[in-house]
């Protein structure tokens, strides 16, 4: 056959690729999250499905009518402001007013993701960025706990969930105290084996440490996250709290009740993961988890409120990129040092 | 500095006695259609085209007028200085011109226009020999650079100058390169079946050249023939041994195939030498096997045909000077051809004309139909950086492509060359592969170094 002059493709090499794509594994972390969200669904009931739907909503919209305003092409098909949807709804109270999430998610996108340039360009978790506004904005509301597994959790909404914006919200129920709580003011520690299968009270996806490390397991079996920034926190939380409590800390915390209570281990595996705003080497991953889990157990132990996982890790963010400057990969056959 | 896992593998490839270098990527190799395929002799097309530069160093100067009748191994182009080599005539036939043709780099080079004789035999005409048992180091390879002989595996460099030992420096190790980690490539697979003899040929005129005190062949372990084929072929009296090494890209690469087989770091800038080793193409040393002992020059290679858009594929030895699209028709090529490169898709260079020859450096010719590189309008979107740093743990260099990337971008070229060692970089394509951003990050090293290289000579 002879060949005809066919217009042949110009392209640089490589010719080929692995497949690997962003949309992929953005879409593999809401598959990771997903047992995470069902079992927040079944422990809190319809609120949480609420919370949920309007945490991801508020974030896709914002980001969305952001580019559209831009006049930029719309980015949700990376979906990675779905990811962030999910993870910010997972780190609410179960009974958060609705309108108080659609106004967290419309702050953490809009001001942590789409003033900095969006997808790539946040220095900071846009999730834990809408979280800490709400954390500043509503502080009642934010620390207001939905007990486990209320008998009508799957057939009422409760009351606070539909509070109309700027009202304040009436609760149906006395709040429960998480597990952290009730450790710093009550001096009630909580069985491990109940911090493991989520039989607490807490944000909507943070109570379940088994289900979330499952989900850590199957992203780092997919290469699709670095696992030396979680294992360096649970290190580094461990430790510390072992040494701090054996040195007389202000009340005990034994490192199992400190690695799976509160939000360290949604946070170590899926917020502090986020690739944009953590450091790129390996060793530089390794020192990231440390800090994260120094500043965990520092605010655990001494400061204002049980829980600073949030804090921890919007702090380890800001100092990513020094780390990134300060530890680069050795170059080959440079000198070793 | 390394990271944990890759140091702990290099470990345990050590502990059981297999070593390889850090970092890499697999990509599917794409070998088993053309390794079983023995080497076959290729027609002569209707013209040849000699490019007189056709390695890396100055071009060769011609020896030959236009209507000057030649004979098939004649030099028809004398070396201009150390770092060239000689051409020689492909076939037996009439010289028609000496003109501008088209070549892989976009440019126009000067070539030697061949048109061959229709009813000749195509005898080779022999040269002066030289005699492996008596010649000195320097005969050696003065006669490898009057082979034309330059390195097969792709970069074409003129292998006599690797092989000139300057004073106070010593070799200790000769690698010969049988690595081949391009997907699609076979023809060093084929060429350390088929002509072993060859092989261990040239190995004592190089170990006779360089004074090295050993050889090592080295082998990927998805050539297991190959290894056991040299092995039963290597003679007693020569201190050569096969190593295998476990397969991954770009392992072929000298810096990575050192660091394989030696545990040594060629410094950053430096050369091979400079850690006591040399390192040749298998399919080069096989030619200089196969050419000194009759004064020969090189006048074929071998070529992989590959790649979904052939329909014949195959290993084929391919007169120097053969035009792509004569090498095509030859193979016949799919309906749907979209995409033909030089080498492998690691690292060959597309090809915008047909009529660019085959040169020394050409190991393959690879087709791609659309099914592989799909709508070329349409193509994967371009997300930016996520720093998911799968560029780092690629980089066989250990350099920080995701950085660089950036750097590229907002064009600051200088720094990219200062502080992160940018023109270390061997464009392997490692990054781009598996950037799941689709970011082309290669593509941008490439315009960097010639923008960070431009930048330098204005200001001088």
């Amino acid at each position: 056959m002879k060949i005809l002059h066919r217009q042949l493709e110009i392209a640089s090499s490589p010719h080929v690729t692995s497949g690997a794509s962003v949309d992929v594994i953005m879409r593999s972390v809401t598959l990771a999250l997903a047992p995470v969200c069902v079992f927040a669904i079944y422990a809190f009931g319809i609120a949480v499905a609420l919370v949920l739907a309007v945490a991801v909503v508020s974030c896709m919209a914002t980001e969305h009518v952001a580019r559209r305003v831009a006049g930029q092409p719309s980015s949700l098909g990376d979906w990675s402001v779905a990811v962030t949807g999910l993870l910010y709804g997972l780190t609410l109270p179960p009974g958060l007013p609705l309108w108080m999430v659609a106004v967290g998610g419309v702050f953490g996108v809009g001001v942590a993701k789409v003033m900095f340039g969006g997808l790539g360009s946040n220095a900071f978790n846009p999730a834990l960025v809408g979280r800490a506004f709400l954390q500043a904005a509503f502080p009642q509301a934010m620390t207001h706990w939905t007990p486990l597994a209320g008998p009508a959790r799957f057939t009422d909404v409760p009351t606070s969930t539909l509070a109309l914006p700027f009202a304040q919200p009436t609760y149906d129920a006395v709040t429960a105290a998480t597990p952290l709580a009730a450790l710093k003011f009550e001096g009630t520690a909580t069985d491990t084996s109940e911090l493991l299968l989520g039989m607490t009270a807490g944000s909507a996806g943070e109570t379940c440490a088994l289900l979330i490390l499952a989900g850590g397991a199957y992203l780092v079996a997919r290469r699709m996250m670095n696992w030396r920034i979680p294992i360096g926190i649970f290190g580094a939380v461990a430790a510390l709290s072992a040494v701090f409590t054996a040195m007389g800390a202000s009340f005990p915390a034994p490192p199992g009740f400190m690695l799976f209570s509160g939000g360290l281990v949604l946070g170590a595996v899926f917020m502090a993961t986020d690739p944009v705003a953590s450091p790129l080497t390996n060793a530089g991953c390794w020192l990231f988890g440390a800090l994260i889990g120094f500043l965990v157990v520092v605010i655990r132990l001494w400061g204002g409120m049980p829980e600073g996982v949030m804090y921890a890790i919007l702090l380890a963010n800001a100092v990513s990129p020094h780390i990134d400057r300060a530890i680069q990969p050795r170059v080959f056959g440079s000198v070793k040092s | 500095m390394t990271s944990l896992t890759s140091r702990l593998t290099d470990v345990l490839a050590d502990v059981f006695g297999r070593h390889t270098f850090g970092h890499g990527i697999h990509p599917p190799e794409h070998k088993e259609e053309t390794r079983e395929r023995a080497i076959e002799q290729f027609d002569f097309a209707p013209v040849l085209v000699v490019p007189l530069s056709q390695h890396l160093g100055k071009p060769a100067v011609p020896l030959v007028r236009a209507g000057q009748e030649v004979v098939r191994g004649e030099t028809i182009a004398e070396a201009d200085g150390f770092m060239s080599v000689a051409m020689h005539a492909p076939v037996s036939g009439t010289v028609r011109k000496i003109e501008l043709a088209p070549s892989i780099s976009g440019s126009m080079v000067p070539a030697v226009f061949l048109e061959p004789f229709p009813a000749s035999t195509q005898e080779v005409s022999d040269g002066a020999p030289c005699d492996v048992e008596t010649a000195t180091p320097d005969e050696i390879i003065e006669a490898i650079q009057r082979a034309g002989v330059v390195g097969l595996g792709g970069a074409a460099f003129p292998t006599h100058v690797k092989l000139r030992i300057p004073d106070g420096n010593f070799i200790d190790t000769l690698i010969v390169n049988g690595i081949e980690c391009e997907p699609y490539l076979t023809t060093d697979h084929r060429v350390m079946l088929e002509q072993a003899d060859d092989v261990f040929m040239g190995l004592r005129y190089l170990l006779s050249a360089t004074g090295a005190e050993r050889a090592i062949v080295a082998v990927e372990a998805n050539k297991p023939d190959a290894a056991e084929r040299l092995r039963a072929a290597c003679p007693d009296d020569l201190p050569v041994t096969v190593d295998v090494v476990p397969v991954k890209y770009p392992q072929g690469a000298e810096k990575m195939v050192i660091k394989a087989l030696l545990n040594r770091e060629v410094p950053s800038g430096d050369l091979p030498l400079d850690v006591h080793a040399i390192c040749i193409n298998v399919a080069t040393t096989a030619e200089i096997g196969r050419l000194l002992p009759h004064g020969r020059g090189i006048q074929e290679r071998v070529v992989t045909i590959g790649g979904p858009g052939i329909k014949r594929k195959g290993n084929y030895r391919i007169p120097i000077g053969t035009p792509i699209r004569f090498a095509l028709d030859q193979c016949g090529v799919d309906e749907s051809l979209s995409r033909v490169f030089l080498g492998g898709p690691m690292m060959g260079a597309a090809v915008s004309n047909l009529d660019i020859p085959i040169t020394k450096g050409t190991s393959g010719i690879t087709a791609f139909t659309t099914s592989e590189t799909g709508d070329p309008y349409s193509g994967k979107p371009v997300y930016p950086c996520i720093h998911c740093a799968m560029c780092v743990e690629a980089c066989p260099l250990y350099l920080n492509p995701s950085q660089l990337g950036l750097l590229a971008k907002t064009e600051q070229y200088q720094v990219m060359v200062d502080d992160y060692h940018l023109m270390d970089c061997f464009e392997c394509g490692a990054c781009s592969y598996v950037c799941p951003s689709h970011i082309p990050l290669v593509q941008y090293f490439r315009l960097s170094k010639r923008m960070a290289r431009r930048q330098q000579a204005a200001e001088q």
